[in-house]
């Protein structure tokens, strides 16, 4: 890849990863704060379904994660397996898409619909 | 007399660890060694030196496992129950003995455009670059680099990916990265990029951890990724 590719996808994991640190924090005190009410699922979709603020966050969450994860992938499969090359970035597009797709159908699941 | 077991690489590729014993010398360093075995054990023993102190960069070899510069390591300092293990310096083709090929190590320094490229003629007035100039404090950092591929044969990455152009090279080009004399900087940012260059750094430190000279070659390669990323944002590149 080029170097304005490379730093494109260096950006772009730098980024993400300072989206994810900050999600992972407001998920992990969210959790904390969650199981104090019972963690039924009927319990946690009640709080949850319909909250605009929850979708978006955990929507942004997953995309983040959609776009570092394949980035960090790709070097480690050229690292360990020697998987170089178009093929390799292919598989790691359709990676992040899948990625991005069940996240975001898990996300619309938890937080889409009536209160 | 105290004497010192020393296994030493024999061979190139292939090859085995021949058996030595070398009497003990106070402050003897591993290359008073290797001198002692050519001269008194076994004249064919094949490897590099110059300078003798520290300034050639061409005794590095591998110790106990570890690269080093032969002339300024103390065998005290190294020494496992009176046993050394001297090989050639790692991820280099080996020529003979304790002899590498360097030129994989250097041409990887031509890749990277590690060549000073002047954009003034004999004519015009010389560049004024004050010693407390930012840039230059920063080239100042990485410019006593000797070449002695140490951090080369210590970076996990050059193992991982052959065409890594390794923490030498990258340190090179990020020393003239910072020079405003230079007239090559988007080749270079070009050059430095892609699959091979700074970006496949992970950061891990092992070329800064063994640089005799306590040069950072991490610190030089971060300095790319961020040059590399203003150009971008900055559509240079």
């Amino acid at each position: 890849m080029s170097a304005r590719g490379e730093t494109i996808l260096w950006l772009a994991q730098r980024a993400s990863a300072a989206v994810l640190a900050l999600c992972v924090m407001v998920h992990l005190v969210t959790i904390v704060f969650a199981v104090q009410g019972g963690l039924s699922a009927a319990e946690i979709l009640g709080r949850t379904r319909g909250s605009v603020v929850g979708l978006v966050f955990y929507a942004t969450f997953v995309i983040a994660a959609a776009v570092h994860a394949p980035i960090g992938l790709r070097a480690t499969l050229g690292e360990w397996l020697g998987w170089r090359g178009a093929s390799r970035d292919v598989a790691l597009v359709l990676f992040a898409i899948g990625l991005a797709v069940l996240g975001l159908r898990a996300v619309a699941g938890v937080f889409g619909g009536a209160a | 007399m105290e004497v010192l077991r020393v296994k030493v690489w024999r061979g190139a590729e292939q090859g085995a660890f021949q058996s030595f014993e070398v009497p003990r010398q106070a402050s003897q360093t591993v290359l008073d060694v290797i001198t002692h075995i050519q001269r008194h054990l076994d004249a064919s023993l094949a490897y590099r030196f110059a300078c003798r102190v520290g300034m050639c960069g061409s005794c590095a070899m591998t110790v106990n496992g570890v690269a080093r510069w032969t002339c300024r390591t103390h065998v005290d300092t190294v020494v496992k129950d009176g046993a050394l293990e001297v090989a050639p310096l790692g991820q280099l083709p080996v020529i003979r003995d304790l002899v590498t090929d360097m030129a994989p190590f250097f041409d990887k320094w031509a890749r990277a455009r590690g060549r000073f490229r002047g954009t003034r003629s004999r004519h015009d007035e010389f560049a004024r670059i004050a010693p407390q100039d930012a840039d230059r404090r920063q080239a100042d950092a990485g410019i006593e680099c000797i070449g002695c591929g140490v951090c080369y044969a210590s970076c996990d990455l050059v193992a991982w990916n052959p065409d890594y152009l390794g923490p030498a090279a990258l340190n090179r080009a990020w020393t003239l990265v910072c020079d405003a004399r230079d007239g090559a900087q988007a080749e270079r940012l070009s050059a430095v990029g892609g699959d091979a260059g700074c970006h496949a750094c992970h950061t891990q430190m092992g070329c800064s951890e063994r640089c005799p000279k306590k040069i950072s070659p991490t610190a030089g390669i971060a300095g790319l990724k961020r040059a590399l990323a203003r150009a971008v944002l900055k559509g240079a590149l």
